[in-house]
């Protein structure tokens, strides 16, 4: 499937809303792997509704591609909703460190200059090193990189892409329609489910 | 059973103080469970010991092997339309469960299996016989979940049989470690599951599409449908058996389809694919409209994709909203149970009877007959074909069997041959082609339905790699017909070496062991014969005799399985020799 339409390949940014369950992240990894797609970013995190994650899963590939993935990771059973979105669709930011030696930072540059140009800011200072972050596209971030290595860069790490959907209301209104348009049962919970400690008796 | 009213108003009176084991059993007899399929060891031996108390109730088959309860379960699934429940122990016993979940995944069998876990505290220090069996089985279960707290044991069971049956059904793994089996914890009840918030097992039934489908049948001139297992799973044969008589539409079928309308219907125009009949794989390229009812366009049913069926419009009716366009393009998708949406549809097409184009498929399937059909089941030859064992089982049972086939070309044979009256009467590995999965799928069948005569056709190579389940006949007395086809070879491997590898036959002469003596060792009666005057009273003495019966039949060593779509070919470039 990934060796077909390599022409249209472009980036799509996957949002993923689940319930918060043990080995779905390798259940969702799996849709990727065994059709030899590469995950190029992927961020998971609390979302604005309480239990429901969201996982942010950037990836190259044709929206043929893209739409029967998306598919499938709806079926998997602790999945609510899955979108995707081309990167003009979404607002998007990535987080970036950087960690250079605080006497050479501190002797060379003209430190609040190279901050202000590049959108960035310290995080913490030492006599050791010094760590900068800033956040922005992946050309932003890259670019800061370049700026700093001829300080003597010692590390540098970027975080996951997150992006928010530009015409997206929100998945709590969607979950709501979800409710409305097809209600379920209501969920009978065990009672005993939130009172482990209390009631092992072994 | 608890209800909602009732658990909320439960008292500690109306509580009991049970282990985990004994909850699991109490999910299973909730659950309306009467058959287990499995094999004790040492992480589920609280599960067993639980059980101890309700042989009663629950029939526990003691298998051979984990792959031989989990093709039992399967057996017993696809013949009931119930739940097939399996016990295994962890490590090893787990893994043995692999490639039956696999199957039973693409072959959208309804399972539940339970394994032990080694105790909670020790997961992932490479404890005895401890295995991650939960990621192990990610990719080849439509659920798994692991249970460390025996609380959980009654919502989660719940769910997974809720899980494995509903909507496109599927295999569900439960993983319980030792220590939450023998807990002791305050059970309150059983409340079955009905809905999960984040699953949708039915997609919601859009009557456009429904309407948009119709007006195109309508307008088609030369319609075809072609039908796979969906509408056994969805009970829905005498809604798909409507649609069919009142659209007049000519209809074939996949191997997990065979059977939801029977042989001889005058519409039911055979099978679909690589080894299917000439007319319907021919004519699937030249039909205007071709209809697809809960059937996924496997790739060998397709064969070449980008020729295929390239000038029909395509309508696809599926409860898996991702099988619909992910292998051909769908020109009116019709998302739902087909329970729901045949008689919806078959609401809105005109009654018509589609005479001439049904005319050319009788016409190809002449063609066929006297190429294929009239020498294999009918041979001249000197030599036993495989297709007039099937031709001569089909007059003695009268299509009223239920015929579960291993893998390989006497699969085929079997599909292609057996005459069925009745759903649910053809067993076979179909999407991931498993030998060795006839002999326990057939145990599990007869289990299944103990009214029916159950024919398990299997290759001499598939017979090997489970015949240890004959320690399972011998034990549990049931009553399968073994019919082996044995041709000395690994025949469906052996025609590909020598349609494509220049006959370089390279490792599938296969020798076979004495099948009658090894018969004999269970106690179970056997037959061998390999003249075609001993074939009539070798299958009368095997079908009238009380228990199971092994008839091997030697049959000729190099015959061929036609017609056949060569891999990379077109369907309508199918070939007749």
């Amino acid at each position: 499937m990934s060796n077909q339409n390599h022409t249209d390949k472009q980036e799509f940014n996957i949002t993923v809303y689940t319930e918060n369950h043990i080995g779905l992240l390798n259940r969702i990894a799996i849709i990727f792997s065994r059709r030899k797609i590469n995950i190029e970013s992927l961020n998971t995190s609390p979302s604005e509704v309480e239990g429901i994650h969201r996982f942010s899963i950037l990836i190259k590939e044709s929206e043929e591609v893209v739409r029967k993935i998306a598919g499938q990771i709806e079926k998997q059973v602790e999945v609510l909703k899955v979108y995707y979105n081309t990167n003009e669709e979404v607002i998007w930011q990535e987080m970036a460190l950087y960690k250079v030696p605080t006497d050479v930072i501190a002797e060379r540059a003209v430190v609040e200059r190279l901050l202000r140009e590049n959108g960035a800011r310290a995080v913490v200072i030492r006599k050791d090193y010094t760590v900068f972050e800033t956040t922005g596209h992946r050309e932003e971030t890259d670019n800061l990189i370049k700026v700093l290595e001829p300080y003597g860069l010692i590390e540098f790490v970027r975080s996951a892409r997150i992006a928010i959907i530009k015409d997206s209301e929100g998945f709590h209104k969607k979950l709501q329609e979800f409710e409305q348009s097809e209600p379920g049962h209501e969920v009978v919970e065990n009672e005993y489910l939130s009172s482990r400690e209390k009631v092992f008796t072994m | 059973m608890l209800t909602k009213e009732k658990q909320v108003a439960a008292s500690p009176e109306q509580t009991k103080t049970i282990s985990g084991a004994e909850a699991l059993i109490l999910a299973l007899l909730e659950e309306k469970v009467d058959t287990i399929f499995g094999y004790p060891g040492g992480a589920i031996m609280p599960v067993y010991d639980a059980l101890f108390d309700y042989t009663d109730k629950l029939n526990h088959v003691l298998v051979r092997h984990e792959q031989g309860a989990i093709h039992a379960g399967q057996g017993y699934a696809r013949s009931s339309g119930k739940v097939g429940v399996v016990f295994a122990t962890s490590g090893p016993g787990a893994t043995n469960l692999v490639t039956g979940l696999a199957d039973a995944q693409i072959d959208s069998t309804p399972l539940v299996c339970i394994t032990g876990q080694v105790f909670a505290h020790l997961l992932g220090t490479d404890a005895f016989q401890e295995t991650d069996i939960l990621n192990i089985t990610t990719p080849v279960t439509k659920w798994n979940y692991q249970v460390t707290d025996a609380n959980e044991i009654p919502e989660v069971m719940a769910k997974a049989f809720y899980i494995a049956k509903s909507g496109r059904p599927g295999p569900v793994l439960i993983d319980i470690s030792k220590n939450a089996q023998l807990q002791k914890f305050d059970f309150a009840g059983y409340t079955p599951c009905k809905h999960i918030r984040s699953y949708r097992p039915k997609p919601i039934v859009r009557h456009e599409y429904i309407a948009q489908a119709a007006e195109v049948i309508n307008q088609a001139k030369k319609p075809f449908v072609l039908w796979g297992q969906g509408v056994m799973l969805g009970s829905a044969e005498k809604e798909f058996r409507t649609f069919i008589e009142k659209s007049g539409i000519p209809a074939a079928w996949t191997i997990l389809g065979a059977g939801a309308l029977p042989s001889d219907h005058p519409q039911n125009v055979g099978m679909l694919g690589m080894h299917g009949n000439y007319g319907p794989n021919v004519l699937t390229n030249e039909c205007d409209v071709l209809i697809a009812i809960g059937m996924r366009f496997d790739d060998r049913v397709t064969g070449r994709l980008d020729k295929y069926a390239r000038q029909a419009k395509i309508i696809h009716l599926d409860i898996d909203p991702t099988e619909i366009g992910k292998n051909v393009p769908v020109a009116v998708p019709v998302w739902g149970d087909c329970k729901e949406t045949l008689p919806l549809l078959t609401e809105l097409v005109e009654a018509k009877e589609h005479t001439d184009w049904l005319q050319l498929f009788r016409e190809y399937n002449d063609r066929e007959i006297e190429a294929v059909i009239q020498e294999e089941l009918f041979p001249t030859s000197e030599e036993l074909t495989m297709g007039e064992v099937m031709q001569q089982l089909n007059e003695q049972t009268a299509g009223d069997a239920i015929v579960v086939s291993d893998v390989g070309q006497h699969q085929m044979v079997a599909c292609r041959y057996a005459r069925l009256n009745h759903t649910r009467s053809n067993i076979t590995s179909g999407g991931l082609g498993t030998m060795g999965f006839a002999l326990p799928a057939a145990i599990g069948a007869k289990f299944g339905t103990p009214d029916r005569t159950v024919v398990a056709v299997i290759g001499d190579g598939g017979f090997q790699m489970t015949l240890q389940e004959l320690g399972t006949i011998m034990q549990s007395g049931v009553d399968v017909k073994l019919l082996i086809l044995n041709n000395q070879f690994l025949g469906m491997v052996r025609q590909w070496q020598e349609l494509f590898h220049d006959r370089r036959y390279s490792f599938v002469d296969i020798a076979s062991p004495d099948y009658v003596k090894v018969a004999s060792g269970y106690g179970i009666s056997g037959k061998s014969i390999s003249k075609r005057e001993e074939l009539k009273d070798a299958l009368q003495e095997m079908l009238s005799h009380k228990g199971s019966f092994l008839l091997e039949v030697m049959v000729t060593k190099e015959n061929n399985v036609f017609p056949m779509v060569p891999q990379g070919c077109s369907v309508s470039e199918i070939r007749l020799k």
